[in-house]
């Protein structure tokens, strides 16, 4: 028998109360239905003997105590799956909105996932060439890796994303088995359209699952669609054996979104409103990435947060670079000068490079080239602060010639283009010509036979017309 | 029966129920997930649970096992991986796959094992609490000794098995008490992880747990049985400087403590571990580590308890007479699980929304560290050796600061230096050790006498250095005297050449104290003979001509660890350079 309880006892915010009810499971799914006959989701966040406590993720609006009838499902969320999924819209909350009808699915699936035995993880090893030369070269993103990008407001994270997904190549792929997961997370309705129409354009939309929550949905749909989507991507990465990207944008309101949640149900705030519970929260999306032992697939994971105020101190950030392997930091700075992709070298980082580059995977003097060019680029810094106090005149050889290779190494390197797709060769190529318009004793990090390898004065002259 | 009344994700309520204690292992549910009593009072018990709650609905029954969380202490706990609650993950995986099920019933240690038991006692004998009554080699490095549970009042030993293979719940001896009870005595024992265990007494710190790392070892050294911190923002290192000290510290044992932390890098210790063979054993990492693994996505109260169940770990192998590091990645994780727990509890929040008994907690965790003698008079250590994630990178947070008065080490990670990739990227000036005059003896009597003073003379270096710095940023290093001049080029020579290690060079990723001296040494012979030049009317140019900075900077690589003697030919060349150099002046002048 199916029982169905009659009102409600309080509404608050996102979330409703119901006394008098029973065998009511934590987590699990409800559907309320309003008087005019449109359903709700809500789902159990708090429950004893006689009282359950449910978010509604279609808002509250229009509720009232008398209206509506709750049934209870007896299961936590599930998300229908099938391979069928490629291609197709759906809403946050895993709804079809393209028109095309309900998936038919070949199973179920609980969207809160469960968390990784360490022991049957495998070590991601695998990089994925994206063609941009400071990713590859200094941040190498590897297959079944976790690295967002720290973005602002009005900066080219989106456009940087699109870029990553068109080009990004897998080292033996055979381009039938690499999809992409998109999830957004109340941004524009036209960057959700942007991103649609270059996935369309690059011919990849067949190869995309798109999950939408729009800043005009509910915020509490928000919550379930980054779990949407990781559900369809270990389904399709572990089960169907596919190489799955997942781009979630974005970040930051998402966590808003958790903290307006957190705040209707009363619970005492941590740093700057957030709930205590939010690194554990972030974790429990980010750590969905991943090689498993004995199977094929992968999921990568590629968040886009935007820092509030550019703040990279702020909650959000903070808490997403201690749980991700590493960050790509854009910088407003260089983006006011054009240089597109405006990536921030000096605090971008990728954790799991060091296994996945050299030998074997891109080429042995990657790791080499990489450490040079950082600790060249930092000491540019330091020059650059230098002559700002003292003039450029007044610089040493060596000082002017740390400029020199500032300069150069943001016009040639990081400033690639949207439509370029450089090879690693020619990264690294590109990356040891920069460093040879530096004075030889000052590659301190390279050895004698890479120097004699690579090092090359004169043609780093006819070719940057120094 | 009791049942449960109410759910708030980890953290359920029973009502009205007198049946159970504080700190109380219990089952809740159908599902019987491993759960803990953590408040009682007349009308709610309150309960975490250490698993997943989905689903779990009031009603469902709650069965107390009379006994506080307790670690099950035995044979098989090194090599193995333990979850935050001592539960084995490669057999968690063999029961439920590759994602961690709920309410997975696995023995903590191996019951069917054999392992080859040498009985060390005989009948007749007594036995006190703490006293070895049987040994059995563990892996090939480690020899298991079981000891009478220091809960135990001891007796005389009135039966003993013949030596030979046992199963860890196999009786291999039994004990009549001076009340004329019976005790049988396994393999194993348990122990209440938030317990510290007994030692006979503490003895004072005199010897480095030595780590090959160049900055720790002279810089801030840690001793055998003391604390260190590592804070750091994201991206700096910490998790990296944990796993150089794992493979590296002479320690016996390791235990490592994945504490809410990336499942990756647990798969990289355990990969790495296997791989990479202990100098002075000759097997494998993994024969002398432990792993607990609570990642950053498993249920948070486990991510609470795995920080006692490590030091309980510890602990017990200290009581055989071994000297034990943990390293605790990360004690920040570790306090935001008390937050959150504290949260879900509505308990009134100090700082930053932590409980106020934050510094309370953190300093019963560092005080179970200690150079103790144990009950069967054996010597042994734990040391501990914390990584803490400040947010923001602000060092003024709570765990931070509250962490920097309890531990006597303190390692600061610097974004500059790991923005630069200068790693280990320990600030210099911002990192201290307590410990350096308990261990000034054991320098002098072991690497050479005049130890403290260089190491003090590099400091020196690099304390001037950082002052000097304040001016060459503001004017340039051009209007420096050429002494001072001098003084940064052989900073430079100390920060890059010394103080950088590679982790990744097969010799430069762990460093004798012999030849982190002799670095030194050669370091301050350039300085010395710069200086000397100076005075004879040399320049700083043609000083740094001799391409001196650079070879003492590629030393590290040039000169392998096992031929110290090269050092003495090195400077014996820069003299004679520096000879040819001031012998040109002269005749020039």
């Amino acid at each position: 028998m199916e029982l169905k309880y009659i009102g409600l006892d309080e509404i608050n915010g996102p979330l409703v109360a119901l006394e008098g009810v029973s065998g009511i499971g934590y987590d699990e799914m409800a559907e309320l239905r309003l008087a005019d006959g449109t359903k709700r989701l809500g789902r159990v966040v708090e429950v004893s003997e006689d009282r359950a406590v449910l978010q509604v993720f279609e808002g509250t609006k229009g509720l009232s105590l008398g209206n509506t009838t709750t049934k209870f499902e007896g299961k936590p969320m599930m998300l229908p799956l099938s391979t069928e999924m490629l291609g197709r819209i759906f809403s946050g909350a895993g709804k079809p909105i393209d028109g095309l009808g309900d998936v038919y699915p070949e199973r179920f699936a609980d969207i809160n996932g469960k968390p990784l035995n360490p022991v049957s993880r495998e070590y991601p090893r695998n990089y994925i060439n994206t063609g941009i030369s400071s990713i590859d070269a200094l941040m190498t993103l590897i297959r079944g890796q976790k690295l967002p990008i720290f973005s602002g407001s009005g900066l080219s994270h989106n456009k940087l994303a699109v870029q990553i997904v068109r080009q990004a190549r897998i080292a033996e792929e055979s381009g039938r088995d690499f999809a992409v997961v998109f999830g957004a997370m109340g941004v524009k309705n036209d960057v959700a359209d942007y991103f649609r129409r270059s996935f369309e354009e690059t011919g990849s939309l067949q190869r995309v699952v798109m999950f939408l929550n729009m800043s005009n949905d509910p915020i509490i749909e928000r919550i379930l669609t980054p779990r949407c989507a990781l559900t369809c991507a270990e389904y399709l990465a572990f089960e169907h054996d596919m190489h799955i990207l997942v781009i979630l944008t974005d970040m930051t309101a998402y966590a808003e979104a958790l903290r307006e949640f957190s705040s209707s149900k009363g619970e005492i705030p941590a740093r700057k409103g957030y709930p205590g519970y939010l690194y554990s929260d972030l974790a429990s999306l980010y750590e969905r990435a991943g090689v498993v032992k004995g199977s094929k697939g992968s999921v990568t994971q590629i968040p886009i947060l935007t820092m509030p105020n550019d703040d990279i101190t702020h909650p959000v950030p903070d808490l997403t670079g201690y749980i991700t392997e590493g960050q790509i930091v854009l910088d407003r700075g260089l983006d006011q000068t054009g240089v597109y992709p405006a990536v921030s070298v000096l605090p971008s980082l990728s954790r799991l490079m060091k296994d996945g580059i050299g030998e074997g995977y891109t080429r042995e003097d990657h790791q080499m080239c990489a450490n040079q060019l950082f600790a060249a680029y930092a000491k540019v810094s330091d020059a650059r602060s230098l002559a700002s106090v003292i003039g450029e005149e007044e610089l040493s050889a060596a000082d002017k010639s740390y400029l020199r290779f500032g300069r150069l190494f943001e016009e040639h390197f990081i400033d690639q283009g949207f439509e370029v797709n450089r090879s690693i060769q020619q990264t690294l190529d590109l990356g040891w010509e920069l460093l040879s318009t530096l004075p030889k004793n000052e590659l301190d990090r390279v050895d004698e036979e890479h120097i004699e390898k690579f090092y090359d004065p004169e043609r780093a002259k006819t070719i940057f017309n120094l | 029966m009791d049942k449960i009344y109410s759910i708030n994700g980890p953290v359920v309520k029973v009502k009205n129920s007198r049946s159970f204690s504080m700190l109380e292992m219990v089952y809740v549910g159908n599902k019987r997930l491993i759960s803990e009593v953590i408040g009682v009072n007349s009308e709610f018990t309150t309960i975490q649970v250490y698993e997943g709650t989905t689903g779990l609905m009031p009603g469902e029954p709650v069965v107390g096992t009379g006994a506080a969380m307790s670690a099950l202490l035995g044979p098989g706990i090194i090599t193995n991986i333990f979850d935050g609650i001592e539960r084995p993950l490669r057999s968690l995986a063999e029961l439920t796959g590759a994602f961690i099920g709920d309410g997975a019933a696995v023995s903590s240690l191996d019951t069917e094992k054999k392992y080859q038991v040498t009985l060390t006692v005989k009948k007749g004998d007594r036995l006190s609490a703490g006293q070895v009554y049987a040994t059995c080699p563990e892996t090939p490095v480690i020899t298991h000794r079981c000891m009478l549970s220091p809960l135990s009042k001891g007796g005389e030993v009135v039966w003993t098995a013949p030596d030979g293979e046992y199963c860890i719940n196999d009786t291999v001896a039994k004990i009549r008490t001076d009340r004329g009870t019976e005790e049988e005595l396994t393999l194993c024992q348990r122990w209440p992880i938030r317990t510290p265990r007994p030692s006979a007494r503490r003895l004072p710190i005199d010897r480095p747990l030595i780590t090959g790392q160049r900055v720790i070892d002279t810089i801030a050294p840690i001793a055998k049985g003391g604390t260190a911190a590592i804070p750091g923002g994201f991206g700096t290192g910490k998790t990296m400087t944990q796993h150089q000290l794992a493979k590296w510290c002479d320690a016996d044992i390791i235990v490592y403590i994945g504490c809410g932390e990336r499942g990756n890098e647990m798969t990289q210790v355990l990969e790495e571990f296997s791989e990479l063979i202990d100098p002075r054993t000759g097997r494998p990492l993994t024969d002398r580590t432990v792993l607990i693994a609570n990642t950053s996505n498993m249920p948070v109260s486990a991510r609470e308890a795995s920080i006692y169940t490590g030091i309980t770990l510890a602990e017990y192998y200290r009581d055989m007479g071994y000297h034990i590091a943990i390293m605790a990645d990360s004690t920040s994780r570790w306090a935001e699980a008390l937050r959150e727990l504290s949260g879900r509890l509505e308990e009134m929040p100090a700082e930053e929304g932590f409980p106020a008994y934050l510094p309370s907690r953190i300093s019963e965790f560092y005080e179970r560290a200690g150079y103790v003698e144990t009950l069967s008079g054996a010597e042994g250590s734990v040391s501990i050796i914390g990584a803490v994630s400040p947010q923001g990178s602000d060092f003024s947070e709570p765990v931070t600061q509250n962490t920097k008065r309890f531990v006597r080490c303190f390692w600061a990670l610097d974004k500059s230096l790991a923005y630069a990739r200068h790693y280990p990227a320990i600030n210099w000036t911002a990192s201290y050790s307590e410990y350096t005059d308990d261990l000034a003896d054991y320098y002098r009597k072991n690497v050479a006498p005049d130890f403290m003073e260089v190491r003090q003379e590099i400091s020196n270096i690099l304390a001037k250095e950082s002052s000097l710095m304040e001016i060459v940023k503001l004017m340039g290093a051009d209007v420096l005297p050429d002494d001072q001049k001098l003084l940064i080029e052989t900073a430079k020579a100390v920060r890059v050449g010394f103080l950088q290690q590679n982790a990744y060079h097969k010799d430069d990723t762990y460093v004798p104290l012999d030849k982190q001296y002799r670095m030194m040494k050669l370091i301050l012979c350039f300085f010395e003979q710069g200086r000397e030049a100076l005075e004879k009317g040399c320049t700083v140019s043609s000083i740094t001509g001799t391409g001196w900075v650079e070879r003492i900077i590629k030393v590290k690589y040039d000169i392998p660890n096992d031929k110290p003697e090269l050092f003495d030919e090195y400077i014996d060349r820069m003299q004679k350079d520096f000879a040819e150099l001031t012998g040109g002046v002269t005749v020039g002048a």
